[in-house]
């Protein structure tokens, strides 16, 4: 498993830096969906870790407000070390109460 | 070597303001849960042929999930596609460069590696040799990365099991998220990609939750670029 991803992670990095002699420019319309990719994906693995945390669909629970909580330091401050601490110590004080 | 020293260090020092992101993103990657199951060998083995945080815990996700390799592979894949984007943005620049030594460059290929040297690249117009700049921010990344890894996994079992730790895998995806919403279509594209991946495992689409959203996601994003561009005319 590991080797595929890296096998395929891989090959996304050289694809151009291989092709370099040949190819370009990226086509606008490549680069157009290329540009959706981060947030989309991102979204895709977030949001569900929020509002299905244990399997199913459920808003009344820490988790949901420890994210959004979460999500507004990382606005703010953009900072991985305190969107963790602050994301994490909120939950642990939602599942303590 | 010496020649090179100082373009090395001057992207090793561009880079070196990011380590506090991806410093404790390596420790996660090493201590989460998730990979307490796997075992630390295939953290760190994944840190070092994989070397792509995000993906790293979207494929354990997957699997922690229940998903199969192919599931978590392809996870893995999907976030990764943007490294198509900084391939070819950065490929321009190296043409002049043997095929080893792009391939090299492929290797150390990662967002903060190529957010500095297209910075710098595209703001200086002299041939400097463009190589050791990439390669002293990519090295110091790479080692930064695999230190935190193996601390990660030394240090994750010691973490009492109260603290919530799987909860730091989206968090750290959150940090990510945050910055790319920008525009009109980014928002879309992550509000498109979050609903239907929430859709999707509702209805029962299993670890290809993700898959789902990402490309529902990203062709939400892409009609509403175009549309803007229409709009703009």
């Amino acid at each position: 498993m590991i080797v595929l991803a890296g096998t395929g992670t891989f090959a996304m990095r050289a694809s151009f830096l291989v092709a370099a002699n040949r190819v370009a420019n990226v086509p606008p319309g490549i680069q157009r969906v290329l540009r959706q990719i981060p947030p989309a994906a991102l979204a895709a693995l977030v949001v569900p870790a929020l509002v299905r945390p244990h399997g199913s669909f459920d808003l009344a629970q820490g988790r949901l407000v420890a994210g959004v909580l979460a999500a507004l330091v990382a606005w703010r401050t953009r900072s991985v070390a305190l969107t963790l601490v602050v994301g994490l110590g909120a939950l642990i004080v939602i599942q303590a109460l | 070597m010496k020649r090179f020293s100082p373009e090395l260090r001057a992207g090793a020092v561009a880079v070196a303001p990011m380590l506090v992101g991806v410093i404790p993103f390596g420790l996660i990657a090493g201590a989460t849960p998730v990979t307490d199951r796997f075992g630390g060998a295939a953290a760190v083995g994944f840190s070092t042929i994989v070397f792509a945080g995000a993906s790293q815990l979207a494929a354990l996700d997957a699997l922690a999930h229940g998903g199969s390799v192919v599931v978590a592979v392809l996870a893995a894949c999907t976030i990764n596609l943007r490294m198509l984007l900084y391939s070819a943005s950065i490929s321009p620049y190296l043409t002049d460069e043997p095929l080893p030594r792009r391939l090299a460059v492929a290797y150390l290929l990662t967002d903060q590696a190529y957010a500095v040297s297209i910075t710098q690249w595209s703001a200086d117009a002299d041939s400097r040799p463009r190589l050791p700049y990439f390669l002293g921010a990519g090295l110091l990344l790479w080692i930064s990365w695999q230190v935190s890894t193996i601390v990660g996994v030394l240090v994750g079992s010691a973490v009492p099991a109260d603290v919530p730790l799987d909860f730091a895998v989206p968090l750290v995806f959150l940090v990510l998220l945050v910055p790319t919403l920008t525009s009109r279509p980014a928002l879309i594209a992550g509000a498109v990609g979050g609903g239907a991946a929430v859709a999707a495992a509702e209805a029962g689409a299993g670890p290809l939750y993700v898959i789902v959203g990402a490309l529902s996601g990203i062709a939400a994003g892409a009609v509403a670029d175009v549309l803007e561009d229409r709009g703009r005319r």
